[in-house]
């Protein structure tokens, strides 16, 4: 699904404050993977999934998306295939926006916003069909502005949005990070149901080793830039949160 | 009586620039001065090629052009060459100065006895004051109804959404530098519609019709703002009339302040002084602005 090859990024290249966030990754993520990152601050992680967003343009080497090499695409033409959950809840979400507007916005991502105007009551039904699985009671807010939510509803909703259009590659950028544990927990259990009902293909950034313990099936440890560790199959999902704490001994 | 019907022909005359601003500061969240200059444009583009003789529709037609291309200049100067928005304006703005002296030729144009928009359509005969009234609060009445479709749109949505969270937007597949230059054009294109307006209105086309117009397009949009916040209205409709309605309330204070007999020379003064007590008194008085 996704392959990375020799990926390379420097910040500030020949000057004293140069910077090697990346040093010739190669991975190779499969159809289905969900794959967990950790690593200490400054490791390159989060470069890595920026990298693969297109909200950043390698130094060296190339990023493939389904057999196309996406390394020279802006962030937008990349957003069909790709969907993002920000580690901010107030990136991922318009704001000033209605609940409903940023869900038809979401639901266009992969297509064209052209001058009709979208938001049929149709489409304002589906809406709240999905919304209201979320069991948050939010299905009858749908014209508050999104702003007036909380951090964790806002995540919860952005998850939802993502899959409001064809969606192949889901990448969480530690998406619980500004939240409190028990909506981080309900986030995370959002995302996972999502990711197996839609078949997607995934890339969770986190710090929290109880949470790459618990979700994802392919588990890598990031440090200096390249792939320390890279554990996935029977032996991933046996893993425990102590055993990854002592992969930061 | 007719003084105040003036004032409200030239509120409405000034409706363009405030939905202009509205777009640029509240929908895109850029600070664009253009403004000074697209409107100057649209008032001589408008007297020159109403000496030429050309009909109304293709006056109205170069003047949005001409505004919408001193726009996407802004735009451009200001995404791709990543300058901050208020130079790349007052850059564009600048050297609109020669190019509005170049067009108008000289520094005043007048346009008296020249049939223009306010004399195309007799609805009210024996008055023509009142029948400039009708006819600029349907010609307002349009672009607003234009200017509110096309933000209920899908479009509409991915650029009111540009000026919120950059990174969604783009996250979702909206190129935002395009949308940036987009709607500084059509900011502008409203802004030259206004100078379009005026020029006719007053009957004179000036190289210096448009210093610190931005003001007014400020305090107008502002005096709208007000109330949206106040009565906290997400209705795209009610927000755009809301900001006509401010365009309107500031010209009748303006009006108002000439009637009781505050020098003519003092005008910009009690201008920025009204501007600057319509955005200091919500932060005075309620602590929630």
């Amino acid at each position: 699904m996704i392959s990375i090859t020799g990926l390379k990024k420097t910040f500030n290249a020949g000057k004293p404050n140069e910077v090697i966030a990346l040093q010739a990754v190669d991975l190779e993520i499969k159809q289905g993977e969900y794959l967990v990152v950790i690593g200490s601050n400054g490791s390159g992680k989060s470069t890595l999934l920026n990298l693969i967003a297109g909200s950043m343009l390698p130094t060296g080497g190339s990023v493939n998306i389904e057999g196309n090499d996406v390394s020279k695409l802006a962030e937008y033409q990349r957003s069909k295939w790709i969907a993002r959950i920000f580690q901010n809840p107030l990136s991922g979400t318009a704001a000033d926006l209605s609940i409903i507007d940023n869900f038809r916005l979401a639901a266009l991502r992969t297509k064209s916003k052209n001058l009709i105007i979208g938001k049929t009551e149709q489409f304002k039904q589906l809406v709240k069909e999905r919304i209201a699985a979320l069991n948050m009671g939010l299905e009858n807010k749908l014209d508050q502005p999104i702003g007036t939510l909380s951090g964790g509803q806002r995540q919860a909703l952005t998850l939802l949005m993502s899959v409001m259009d064809e969606c192949k590659i889901l990448l969480l950028d530690e998406p619980t990070a500004a939240l409190d544990p028990r909506s981080a927990n309900n986030v995370l259990k959002i995302a996972d149901d999502l990711i197996k009902q839609y078949k997607l293909t995934a890339l969770l950034v986190t710090h929290n080793l109880r949470d790459a313990a618990v979700y994802g099936n392919r588990i890598i440890q990031m440090h200096e830039g390249q792939i320390l560790k890279d554990i996935s199959g029977a032996e991933k999902t046996h893993i425990q949160q102590n055993q990854l704490f002592e992969w930061f001994a | 009586m007719d003084f105040y019907i003036t004032a409200l022909i030239q509120g409405l005359c000034f409706g363009g620039i405030a939905l202009g601003i509205y777009l640029s500061m509240k929908i895109f969240n850029i600070p664009d001065i253009t403004t000074d200059g697209s409107y100057t444009l649209g008032g001589v583009v408008t007297g020159s090629l109403m000496t030429h003789h050309q009909s109304g529709f293709v006056i109205a037609l170069a003047v949005i052009v001409s505004g919408a291309i001193a726009g996407a200049l802004t735009g451009i100067i200001h995404t791709k060459l990543k300058i901050n928005a208020l130079l790349a304006g007052i850059l564009v703005m600048t050297a609109l100065y020669s190019v509005n002296l170049t067009i108008l030729g000289r520094s005043n144009l007048p346009l008296l006895g020249l049939p223009g928009l306010f004399m195309s359509i007799n609805f009210i005969a024996d008055n023509p004051n009142q029948n400039a009234l009708l006819i600029s609060l349907i010609f307002v009445a349009a672009i607003t109804l234009a200017i509110g479709y096309m933000l209920k749109t899908d479009f509409g949505i991915a650029m009111r959404a540009t000026g919120n969270s950059e990174a969604m937007v783009r996250a979702l597949g909206v190129n935002t530098d395009r949308m940036k230059i987009i709607g500084l054009a059509v900011a502008n294109a409203l802004t030259a519609l206004s100078g379009y307006l005026v020029a006719q209105q007053q009957g004179f086309a000036d190289i210096s019709m448009g210093i610190g117009i931005v003001i007014t397009g400020l305090g107008s949009v502002i005096i709208g703002e007000t109330v949206i916040n106040w009565l906290q209205i997400t209705s795209v409709w009610l927000s755009l009339t809301l900001v006509l309605a401010g365009a309107i309330v500031f010209q009748l204070v303006l009006a108002f302040t000439l009637s009781i007999g505050v020098d003519a020379n003092l005008l910009k003064l009690v201008t920025a002084a009204f501007v600057l007590v319509i955005v200091g008194l919500p932060r005075l008085t309620g602590r929630a602005a």
